[in-house]
């Protein structure tokens, strides 16, 4: 859920990167975060267990610029991937403008990025949304790992709506910033649809 | 995009009233008000050293996590929550099943009197809210989005 403030004049939308565990989506917001000018972002907040695995989420506030005197502000959040944390990613769901899933483009992970997807989906759907009516991109991530599926593969599974998608490899911030402009850009775009 | 939350000037200047109000009377430290998806509306009090958007986003994830303990044990919800440091005491209120009004106190306060000032804050909060979201709903003030054109927003991404 959007919040405009007419009286500081500011947009403020959340974006959550959701998939499965291990698939990077941490790694997403740690390249922003490290990129981006002092002055354009927050402090980022990740919730993770001693092994560095997310148990709550991940937060990053980040400001996109001004469009007409208004501040663009996006609270970027990560879900926790693992299978049993389900009562969580359903908790950072609510209010949110856009997603962003984050697949993992190993052969031997295509199974767990199916299994996050329909979570999504159900997820979503129990908070009253429909991904196919949400600002949503797909980011095929890892594609640089020897043992990563053929992209076709990949988007006929993971991308069957053909949203806007990106091969990435977030170590090295191969895609990353794609895909946060493309759904950021959905967002508003969608925003200035609904007004 | 249905449920959007728009603040204006008139009710953004009453709900900082109400934060000022229950600050001094509360001889808390700080209040600040937050939206329940994590962002921050109002504030008042000693913030200038305080996170504030990321106070906001993790007391707003802290109260839908207790959230989801109260439907697990079939409650609606638990309306407030008290933490307590050994500097700094957190009391944070549900108003108006929208809105997240959190008190930060030391030991100039107590938590009696601020459960005592914010039961009275909260009243008045919630009927600022109330008329704020009808507002919103009426859909008769002038949106921003109404002037941003495609143009506008592609522009935002130009490198």
């Amino acid at each position: 859920m959007s919040f405009i403030n007419y009286s500081s004049r500011e947009i403020n939308c959340k974006i959550v990167y959701y998939g499965p565990g291990l698939c990077g989506k941490t790694t997403n917001l740690q390249y922003i975060y490290n990129k981006t000018n002092p002055e354009a972002k927050g402090k980022m907040i990740s919730l993770a267990t001693e092994t560095e695995r997310t148990l709550f989420f991940d937060f990053l506030p980040l400001s996109l610029g001004e469009i007409r005197g208004f501040k663009t502000r996006f609270h970027l959040y990560t879900v926790p991937g693992q299978v049993f944390y389900d009562a969580s990613r359903k908790l950072i769901l609510k209010g949110v403008d856009g997603v962003v899933f984050v697949g993992d483009s190993q052969v031997e992970r295509m199974e767990a990025n199916i299994e996050s997807l329909d979570n999504l989906r159900t997820n979503l759907a129990e908070q009253g949304y429909d991904l196919d009516k949400l600002p949503y991109c797909v980011q095929l991530n890892k594609r640089d790992l020897p043992n990563s599926a053929p992209l076709e593969e990949l988007t006929d599974v993971l991308n069957p709506t053909k949203v806007p998608q990106f091969e990435a490899v977030a170590t090295k911030g191969v895609g990353v910033f794609d895909t946060l402009k493309a759904v950021a850009k959905l967002v508003l775009t969608e925003l200035k649809r609904g007004s | 995009m249905s449920n959007q939350l728009v603040m204006y000037e008139e009710e953004l200047q009453q709900i900082s009233a109400i934060c000022d109000v229950l600050q001094r009377d509360s001889n808390a430290k700080a209040v600040l008000v937050i939206d329940k998806n994590g962002q921050a509306m109002a504030h008042s009090g000693e913030v200038e050293h305080l996170d504030v958007t990321s106070l906001s986003s993790l007391t707003a994830g802290n109260v839908a996590a207790t959230g989801g303990i109260a439907q697990l044990l079939s409650e609606k919800e638990f309306a407030g929550q008290f933490h307590e440091g050994e500097k700094t005491n957190v009391h944070i209120s549900i108003v108006g099943a929208r809105v997240i009004m959190v008190v930060l106190f030391d030991e100039r306060s107590s938590l009696g009197l601020v459960r005592l000032r914010v039961r009275k804050a909260a009243a008045e909060l919630t009927h600022v809210l109330e008329v704020l979201v009808k507002k919103s709903e009426a859909g008769n003030q002038p949106s921003v989005f109404a002037e941003i054109t495609d143009d506008d927003i592609d522009n935002l991404f130009n490198d």
